[in-house]
């Protein structure tokens, strides 16, 4: 309704769209952001828009893991254009995973369904199943049982099932699930106040949720951490709040941070809503002197060089295998629980990942809706943005929020009160820079429910 | 189970087309949408087709499948029936590549009909109520996400062009029944003509294929309706 609706005013407020070009760079120098260069999927021209100010709402990176409730478009491409050209990235740690995806396609299916009284439950409670008795999250969280924080369930599902208690027991968090009973509900709640859940239930499943539980799984569901900004959307480029002059994000792809280390249920809506409109705001008080700044001869170099080493370099690596391997790595080794030797593992992956990504290879010589080199240049960014979160997750050597380290696995206020800034400092170094917390009514306390 | 996919193939310089088959093993309860992912990612890369969100609410995936026009990403192998898997674009929008079709006379038809709330008042300082049943009468059309299935599967629009589509109506119904909005005189002028509602002839096709089930020949009648009722 939101998207629809913004489209809308768009058409309304005659808003000028260049349906299908995809941005692939940003021309950003030491003061300011001068426009961007994007690719033209009909004709497979690089084109070069200069420009005073840029906003980026270009979404979060949930295709980095192998089960994600995001889109296939959500490839972390403005998060990795920013990372390349020099810009940190704050809390790339913070990833959330939503406990109740659909089995296997990671599709959401929202607290709604527990907030109507929805249990979780493993294979030794499947007789209870219709009965609404207590499921296993009573035990973790005595108070809210089902209703606790996402983070606490998604990790609740995982020690089930690590236990051999998911529904196959097989102890196996990549492929084993839980069940998500709805049945006690009955038909006329189910079907007048969860009518998308339980389409999704019918219609990827073939369950239905009226008289079967749901196979249900931890998804990849939102970035905590992304381009560093101030309140008014200006994206920062370093820890001291300097910003970068014509810079704007707003949404996923954006760090405030409003939601610290674990984002609450619905207020992703803060992002796009308040800070999007804060963001336009500022845009348009900046636009009224700011002036078009000077830009390289050949801002496109760059990425006309990576369509060329694409699709002519005889590269014999295959974009779906480096893909598929990163998701996997990703999910088991940075995922819902992490630890030292993990987190090095999925680092160190990445890194040859990144490397054999070198010898990629597009077949497509077309330059017509070549939607193969598309993917092939998301791959690049993928890789890069699982690379700042197996870092970052490496060095917060603590737990907190939806940052999990079963190694460290208390919060440590008295070292890592603090936001993470990456950087690149080499082809395969990172920097990182940290910025303090500022905490105002809520002081950080243990979560016990 | 083993399924034989057809996928329609078309040059972007030349128009020359073809059917291209491959067979897969696949699980019944696989979507459609990941069979030509697979397909995709290991048998031929160069075929072109949209996707984004891949459950149904970004209506980017909408092809014909074994002859009806439904979302990739929504259809299940064992909704198919059978093992054979056939794959075109959607009609009577021109074909650019492959699937890939141009939904720019599509969205030119959308605009006909001021595809955007107009309060019935200036600008409004708090929020306007509206009862549940009020927003009842237009709850279906709001459901709409643009995938063009409908449009597509239309003969009066296949036949003429300049024909709105059912699409572009069940937009003007989300408004025009919409108790907060005052635009009825700017729609009800493109929706009041030849090639507006009078070339709908109630043949069912597009609540057929409409992804979201919305009761589309239902809210076609309901805005004919409220115009003779205003002449």
């Amino acid at each position: 309704m939101i998207l629809h609706t913004l489209f809308e005013q768009c058409l309304k407020h005659e808003v000028r769209f260049f349906n299908e070009f995809y941005v692939l760079d940003m021309m950003v120098d030491d003061t300011a952001c001068h426009g961007v260069v994007a690719y033209e999927l009909a004709t497979g021209e690089v084109q070069v828009f200069q420009a005073k100010a840029v906003f980026f709402g270009t979404g979060g990176y949930g295709r980095v893991f192998s089960i994600t409730s995001n889109a296939h478009a959500l490839t972390g491409d403005g998060m990795a254009m920013a990372f390349r050209r020099g810009l940190p990235l704050e809390d790339m740690e913070f990833v959330q995973f939503h406990p109740t995806g659909l089995r296997k396609l990671g599709i959401l299916v929202s607290e709604a369904a527990r907030g109507e009284g929805g249990i979780l439950r493993n294979r030794e409670d499947l007789d209870n199943i219709g009965s609404g008795k207590d499921g296993f999250m009573a035990a973790v969280a005595p108070t809210v049982k089902d209703l606790a924080p996402r983070d606490m369930v998604s990790r609740a599902i995982y020690n089930e099932i690590q236990a051999g208690r998911g529904i196959e027991g097989s102890g196996d968090t990549g492929s084993d699930y839980v069940y998500l009973d709805l049945v006690h509900l009955g038909a006329d709640v189910i079907n007048t106040k969860l009518p998308d859940i339980s389409h999704f239930a019918r219609k990827y499943l073939a369950v239905e949720p009226i008289t079967e539980p749901i196979p249900v799984q931890p998804t990849a569901h939102y970035a905590m951490g992304g381009l560093p900004t101030d309140l008014d959307g200006r994206v920062l480029r370093d820890s001291k709040n300097t910003p970068v002059n014509g810079l704007y994000a707003a949404g996923e792809v954006a760090c405030v941070s409003v939601h610290g280390a674990n984002r609450l249920g619905t207020n992703s809506l803060v992002d796009i809503v308040v800070f999007g409109r804060r963001a336009g705001r500022d845009m348009t008080r900046y636009l009224k002197t700011a002036e078009l700044g000077h830009i390289d001869p050949e801002p496109d170099a760059f990425i006309r060089g990576e369509i060329d080493r694409l699709q002519k370099g005889g590269g014999q690596e295959n974009v779906a295998t480096l893909r598929i391997e990163m998701q996997k790595v990703m999910m088991s080794r940075s995922g819902v629980y992490r630890n030292e030797e993990n987190l090095t593992i999925a680092r160190n992956t990445i890194l040859e990942l990144r490397e054999r990504y070198r010898q990629v290879g597009v077949g497509d010589q077309s330059p017509y809706y070549n939607t193969e080199l598309v993917e092939a240049i998301e791959l690049g960014f993928l890789l890069d943005v699982a690379w700042t979160i197996a870092e970052s997750a490496l060095q917060r050597t603590e737990s907190r929020g939806a940052h999990s380290r079963v190694d460290y696995p208390d919060r440590d206020d008295e070292n890592w009160l603090k936001h993470t800034f990456i950087t690149m400092a080499g082809e395969n170094e990172v920097r990182f820079d940290f910025k303090p917390v500022s905490i105002t009514k809520f002081q950080p306390k243990p979560r016990v429910y | 189970m083993q399924v034989t996919v057809e996928i329609y193939r078309q040059d972007a310089e030349t128009g020359a087309s073809r059917f291209d088959t491959f067979i897969r093993e696949v699980d019944p309860k696989d979507r459609v949408l990941d069979v030509m992912m697979e397909i995709k990612d290991q048998d031929d890369g160069s075929i072109a087709f949209r996707k984004s969100c891949g459950h149904g609410v970004c209506g980017s995936d909408a092809m014909m499948i074994n002859g009806i026009n439904r979302l990739a990403c929504q259809t299940l192998i064992q909704d198919l029936k059978g093992s054979l898997i056939r794959i075109e674009p959607l009609k009577g929008l021109k074909v650019l590549r492959d699937l890939i079709v141009d939904m720019d006379p599509f969205l030119a038809s959308l605009q006909k009909v001021t595809p955007y709330f107009i309060p019935k008042t200036t600008a409004p300082v708090r929020e306007q109520k509206q009862s549940i049943a009020e927003r009842q009468i237009f709850d279906d059309t709001t459901k709409c996400i643009m995938c063009g299935a409908c449009t597509s599967s239309c003969p009066s629009y296949w036949s003429n062009g300049e024909y709105l589509g059912p699409a572009t109506f069940v937009k003007a119904h989300r408004f025009i029944f919409d108790s907060r909005d005052g635009g009825d005189a700017e729609r009800i002028e493109a929706l009041d003509d030849r090639d507006g509602l009078w070339r709908c002839h109630s043949i069912f096709n597009c609540t057929d294929a409409c992804p979201r089930d919305i009761k589309i020949t239902q809210a076609i009648s309901e805005l004919k309706r409220y115009i003779v009722a205003r002449r």
